[in-house]
């Protein structure tokens, strides 16, 4: 079994914006606020990158600065058609956990887990993780039994997983109602490690990380195609011009078909759109991650006191970033089955993010058949969490040219050689993972 | 809400269809090969524009459609049947 102990941190390079601190914070109010600096630099792009990463979301942020803390490459620019952070990494629902159930995944999102963990000291930036737990409830025997052989496969990987009976349930969200007539709660799993973080603080860190190491961060520039040369990548054309580039990391979220057809490849991905909703804020009355097992419906706290909450794909193709009425509704259906006590609670703002829906439902962080072109991509609706072990995993790949061993399920090729990791067993439909 | 004409019982709403992926895909004769059948069952064009896609009517007529919609606008541009090809409009 791979390594999966958390790296050390690198040796602390003073960011251009200085260290954050209690005692800057202190400085900073004596003195009128006038010695903060930006977070991140502005960056004009050059001719040419020893690495170039297209798209400034989580997963590419995360690359440029784990290629620079692990591996010493800084020669890096990361391309953003907008500014960064709007993308996926900024309109999710904010879950990080590892509950999954193939043994390859759960190392990945464990490592990923134990990243989170110690990320706020490591990138000095507040990102807000909170391990609030994440618990997701039951409502028949057989999914009872499901989720026991889950935990157990968890447990023995050494990851932490909790049945709770109904009374236990019950303490900790009073507010569900279990006795609903159509599907009684039986009881849940808790994963106490799992929780949420502040996603927009994920860019910004990263960023800032990325960019104090000597990374370029572009933004409003769109990769509008890529050049080969004697078969292998030779850089992007750009809405700033061309860029030449040794190696090019497609980190695209719902995009990556797209950028992959620039270059003449196909890929095993269907790109959805996912909503979010956020009510008005309230008085804490939910301190875990709940997820409803009657229907897809998940539900947090954020920290202002708005309800977060989302529900399943809308479930066919599309580009549109928007998301429509009928998976609004279904989600607040569900949401009235489970927590009848939100009926008043007025919905403030609904949102949708384009993904990458993969055949199998696993994300993709791997070599393609054209030399020099790497991707990091197929998050499907669960690619927040894995924002640090994606670039942790992305950045070994680009720098050794192998993949690293907690992602090495993840390549492209395991389509062909009949080796999906598909946790729901779902089948080669994108639309039902 | 995406509101889809059937041929057979006229315009409905999307909630009473089940979208059942890209139509444009058909199978390869059997001794095509392992390429071919992982192309047919894994690799899609997921296009950004038009879109050739089965709907099956189920609390309708319980056909199965062939729909050309864009996958930006959502606009539908042809409905068919199964075994038509559905009309060339603009690209
Ligand atoms: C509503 C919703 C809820 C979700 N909830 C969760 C959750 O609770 N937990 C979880 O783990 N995951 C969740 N996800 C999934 C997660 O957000 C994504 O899988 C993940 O953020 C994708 O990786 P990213 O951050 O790199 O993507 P993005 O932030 O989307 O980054 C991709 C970037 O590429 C840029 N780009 C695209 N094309 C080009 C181009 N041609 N040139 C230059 N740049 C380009 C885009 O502008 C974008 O900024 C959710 C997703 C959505 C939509
Ligand atoms: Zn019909």
């Amino acid at each position: 079994m791979a390594d999966t102990s958390p790296p050390q941190p690198a040796p602390a390079r003073r960011a251009a914006s200085g260290r954050y601190s209690a005692w800057r914070l202190l400085r900073e109010g004596l003195t009128g606020q006038r010695g903060w600096t930006r977070a991140w630099a502005k960056a004009a792009p050059r001719p040419h990158y020893r690495i170039v990463i297209v798209g400034g979301g989580g997963h590419g942020l995360a690359t440029a600065y784990y290629l620079a803390s692990e591996h010493g490459i800084t020669d890096v620019a990361v391309l953003e058609r907008g500014p960064i952070g709007l993308g996926n990494v900024g309109r999710n629902t904010t879950i990080i956990r590892s509950n999954y159930f193939h043994p390859d995944n759960i190392r990945f999102y464990e490592f990923s887990l134990k990243l989170w963990e110690g990320l706020e000291q490591r990138l000095n930036f507040n990102s807000m993780v909170s391990q609030r737990g994440t618990l997701n409830l039951f409502h028949t025997e057989a999914q009872r039994d499901l989720f026991t052989r889950r935990a157990n496969q968890m447990r023995l990987l050494g990851v932490d997983a909790e049945a709770l009976d109904r009374a236990q349930v019950r303490r900790l969200v009073p507010l569900a109602d279990l006795d609903n007539g159509r599907y009684p709660v039986l009881g849940g799993f808790l994963q106490p490690r799992g929780g949420t973080v502040r996603h927009d603080a994920v860019a910004w860190g990263y960023a800032r990380a990325a960019s104090a190491a000597g990374a370029d961060i572009v933004e409003h520039c769109e990769v509008t195609g890529i050049t080969q040369a004697g078969g292998r990548v030779t850089g992007v054309q750009t809405s700033r011009g061309a860029i030449g580039a040794d190696l090019v990391c497609l980190a695209v979220a719902g995009h990556s078909s797209r950028l992959a057809a620039l270059a003449g490849l196909t890929l095993p991905i269907e790109t959805h759109v996912l909503q979010a909703f956020v009510s008005e804020a309230v008085k804490p009355l939910l301190d875990v991650v709940l997820t409803y097992g009657a229907g897809h419906f998940y539900v947090s706290q954020s920290d202002k006191g708005g309800l977060v909450f989302g529900g399943a794909i809308d479930g066919y193709n599309t580009y549109a970033q928007r998301g429509t009425l009928p998976m609004a509704e279904e989600v607040a259906a569900s949401a009235m089955t489970l927590l009848p006590g939100l009926a008043r609670l007025k919905i403030l703002r609904q949102w949708g993010g384009v993904m990458d829906m993969t055949m199998d439902g696993s994300p993709l962080i791997t070599l393609t058949p054209l030399t020099g072109l790497i991707l990091n991509g197929g998050w499907c609706y669960g690619g927040f969490k894995a924002i640090p072990a994606g670039g942790f995993t992305t950045a070994h790949l680009i720098a050794c040219g192998t993949p690293h061993p907690l992602a090495a399920h993840l390549g492209l090729t395991r389509f062909a050689s009949g080796h999906t990791v598909d946790e729901r067993g779902a089948g080669p439909f994108p639309y039902a993972h | 809400m995406l509101q889809i004409p059937c041929p057979w019982c006229g315009v409905r709403d999307e909630t009473e269809f089940r979208y059942r992926g890209d139509a444009s895909r058909s199978r390869p004769a059997a001794d095509a090969g392992a390429a071919a059948f992982h192309a047919y069952v894994y690799q899609r064009a997921n296009e950004f524009g038009w879109h050739v896609e089965w709907w099956l009517h189920f609390a309708g007529c319980r056909r199965l459609l062939k729909v050309v919609r864009h996958t930006e606008s959502h606009e539908i541009r042809a409905v068919t049947g199964p075994q038509d090809e559905p009309p060339a409009g603009p690209p």
